[in-house]
């Protein structure tokens, strides 16, 4: 425990190059002093994280900005807009009221539960796919040349344009809202997945085949874990991506129970602004939340190996 | 390639190359007529300027690449492998990559953890069990590569330019370490490097390597007893040898 707050107290690399040698020596008069760690662990590290140290300085300039852009929109909704337009641009505390109007408010957070629930199981089922498919071909070489096109022209195509399809073999419930949240979530794990497969130093390899291991435990003790760091970024991409597609989802798919895209859409249409921006930015910050929480749990699970931005 | 466990014993040559060639399919001879043994108690070192093939050497020794003419033989199971790069595993702390091998070859979790400490004692990493490799300096990850392949107890140990890689310091202090292990030990060596103070200070018998095609140019014993005093680095006899050397490898290279 000890050493991993040594390795996050920033001491610079050129400093700890210097000492590098003196470790050494340390090293080797003193191996079995349990002292001896700590200053031996700081001076070895390269160290490259910064404002690691929490505080002011890392959340204060973007609550600086959040306050920033509060204040410019009470300034253009009450200064800029004539009063005849202000509707356009409906204050911050009454769009922030709406979230506590009994009447509107139950429906918005189970719209957004609705849209979590699609987000969340086509976000589940595009890592499964994902994290298969690219294990797939990385398998052999036939099989990486046979798929990969498809997993780009996935990438590709205009999930749009096959929204029609998808209603018309899937009908316009929930099922193909999930869809299109898995198919544009898909792509990121596959490309992700893939390449840290394909990161493993060639004399690692060597290191396994030396002791003639199978392919399965290759992949499971070298291949797997050194694409750990990859796939959680590729989760954090989709993570978001899949919230884009629920609410996309929300639009074209209605029936059934209905989703925040659709409340969206729906006061959109009755030019209810107030819950209007209350339903947009609760989408956003589900958003901004899911991203997070991969990220999160990206640090948590490869945190302490490597430097997961 | 290998022999029985009669054969074993009563054979002390661990390496064999006889006439040892490989030319890769584009025509490229890397390898030519190259004759070695190792046997039990020598500490061969192959020097030779980068890219003549030495590396290539060991690779054929362990098996990883074949020859394609010539006959190569290893008389034993317990071959130990050093990469020039420490190649361990990021996500696994000190001990869990020194018993790396030995969980490879399906051994149980107490004679597992039993060899790694052995190892991780021998190498002088005691206390360093639980760091990550990314918190240790170059010198202790290479001593934790020495550690993994030390807990194959191996009768031939291979190494491909273990410390090119170090500073001048830490080499030094590996380089004794290593001879250490080798006294106690009493495995067989075959060692790659470029620099030919190191390779006169650790081994038994120096070969000069030369480039395109690779082939061994001379041969040198080193008469100094084992274990070595460091301070032989400084006397007239090991200036004098080291200057031989570089002399076969500069008329080698063709320098």
């Amino acid at each position: 425990m000890s050493t991993e707050r040594v390795v996050n107290d920033g001491i610079d690399t050129a400093e700890a190059t210097r000492d590098l040698m003196g470790a050494e020596r340390q090293a080797l008069e003193h191996h079995d002093t349990e002292l001896e760690i700590a200053p031996t662990t700081a001076a070895a590290v390269p160290l490259k994280r910064r404002g690691s140290r929490g505080g002011i300085a890392n959340w204060g300039p973007p609550v600086a900005v959040a306050v920033l852009i509060v204040g410019l929109w009470y300034f253009v909704g009450s200064v800029v807009l004539e009063p005849s337009k202000s509707y356009l641009l409906p204050p911050p505390h009454e769009v922030f009221a709406v979230y506590f109007n009994p009447k509107v408010a139950p429906d918005m957070y189970e719209a957004l539960w609705n849209t979590a629930v699609v987000a969340l199981g086509g976000l589940f089922i595009a890592i499964v796919l994902g994290i298969v498919w690219a294990v797939a071909m990385n398998q052999a070489k036939w099989i990486e040349r046979s798929l990969y096109p498809y997993a780009v022209i996935l990438q590709t195509i205009p999930i749009l344009a096959l929204v029609p399809l998808i209603g018309f073999w899937f009908g316009f419930d929930f099922a193909a809202r999930v869809i299109v949240a898995i198919l544009i979530a898909l792509f990121p794990m596959v490309s992700n997945t893939l390449f840290g497969l394909q990161s493993v130093d060639a004399a690692q390899r060597e290191l396994f085949t030396l002791q003639r291991s199978s392919r399965w435990i290759v992949l499971k003790k070298l291949q797997f874990p050194a694409a750990l760091p990859a796939i959680f970024a590729g989760m954090r991409i989709s993570a978001g991506l899949a919230v884009v597609g629920a609410i996309v989802g929300d639009f074209f798919f209605q029936r059934g129970t209905p989703g925040i895209g659709a409340l969206i859409s729906k006061y959109q249409a009755r030019l209810n602004a107030e819950p209007l921006f209350a339903a947009i930015i609760l989408a956003s910050l589900f958003g901004v939340v899911v991203f997070w929480f991969f990220g999160w749990f990206g640090k948590r699970v490869v945190g302490k190996w490597y430097d997961f931005a | 390639m290998a022999m029985t466990d009669s054969e074993l014993a009563t054979t002390s040559t661990l390496l064999d190359f006889q006439n040892v060639q490989l030319t890769y399919p584009n025509g490229t001879i890397a390898l030519s007529g190259v004759d070695l043994t190792v046997k039990r108690g020598e500490f061969v070192t192959v020097v030779g300027p980068s890219g003549c093939g030495k590396s290539t050497l060991l690779r054929i020794a362990s098996g990883l690449e074949s020859s394609s003419e010539g006959i190569s033989t290893v008389n034993t199971k317990r071959v130990g492998y050093v990469f020039q790069d420490a190649t361990l595993l990021p996500w696994r702390n000190v001990r869990a990559n020194v018993e790396l091998l030995a969980e490879l070859q399906w051994e149980t979790q107490a004679v597992r953890r039993e060899k790694a400490q052995k190892a991780i004692d021998l190498v002088g990493l005691t206390g360093f069990e639980k760091h990550l490799p990314r918190q240790l300096s170059g010198g202790m990850r290479m001593r934790t590569s020495l550690a993994r392949s030390l807990t194959l107890d191996p009768e031939l140990f291979l190494f491909d330019e273990p410390f090119g890689a170090l500073d001048e310091i830490t080499r030094e202090y590996l380089n004794d370490e290593l001879l250490k292990l080798f006294v106690e030990q009493q495995f067989a060596g075959l060692f790659i490097t470029h620099s030919v103070s190191e390779a006169v200070y650790l081994s038994t018998k120096v070969m000069v390597m030369s480039g395109r095609p690779g082939r061994i140019v001379d041969t040198f014993d080193v008469p100094f007893p084992m274990p070595r005093d460091p301070d032989i680095r400084y006397t007239g006899e090991f200036a004098a040898l080291v200057g031989e050397v570089s002399h076969a490898l500069r008329e080698g290279h063709g320098a």
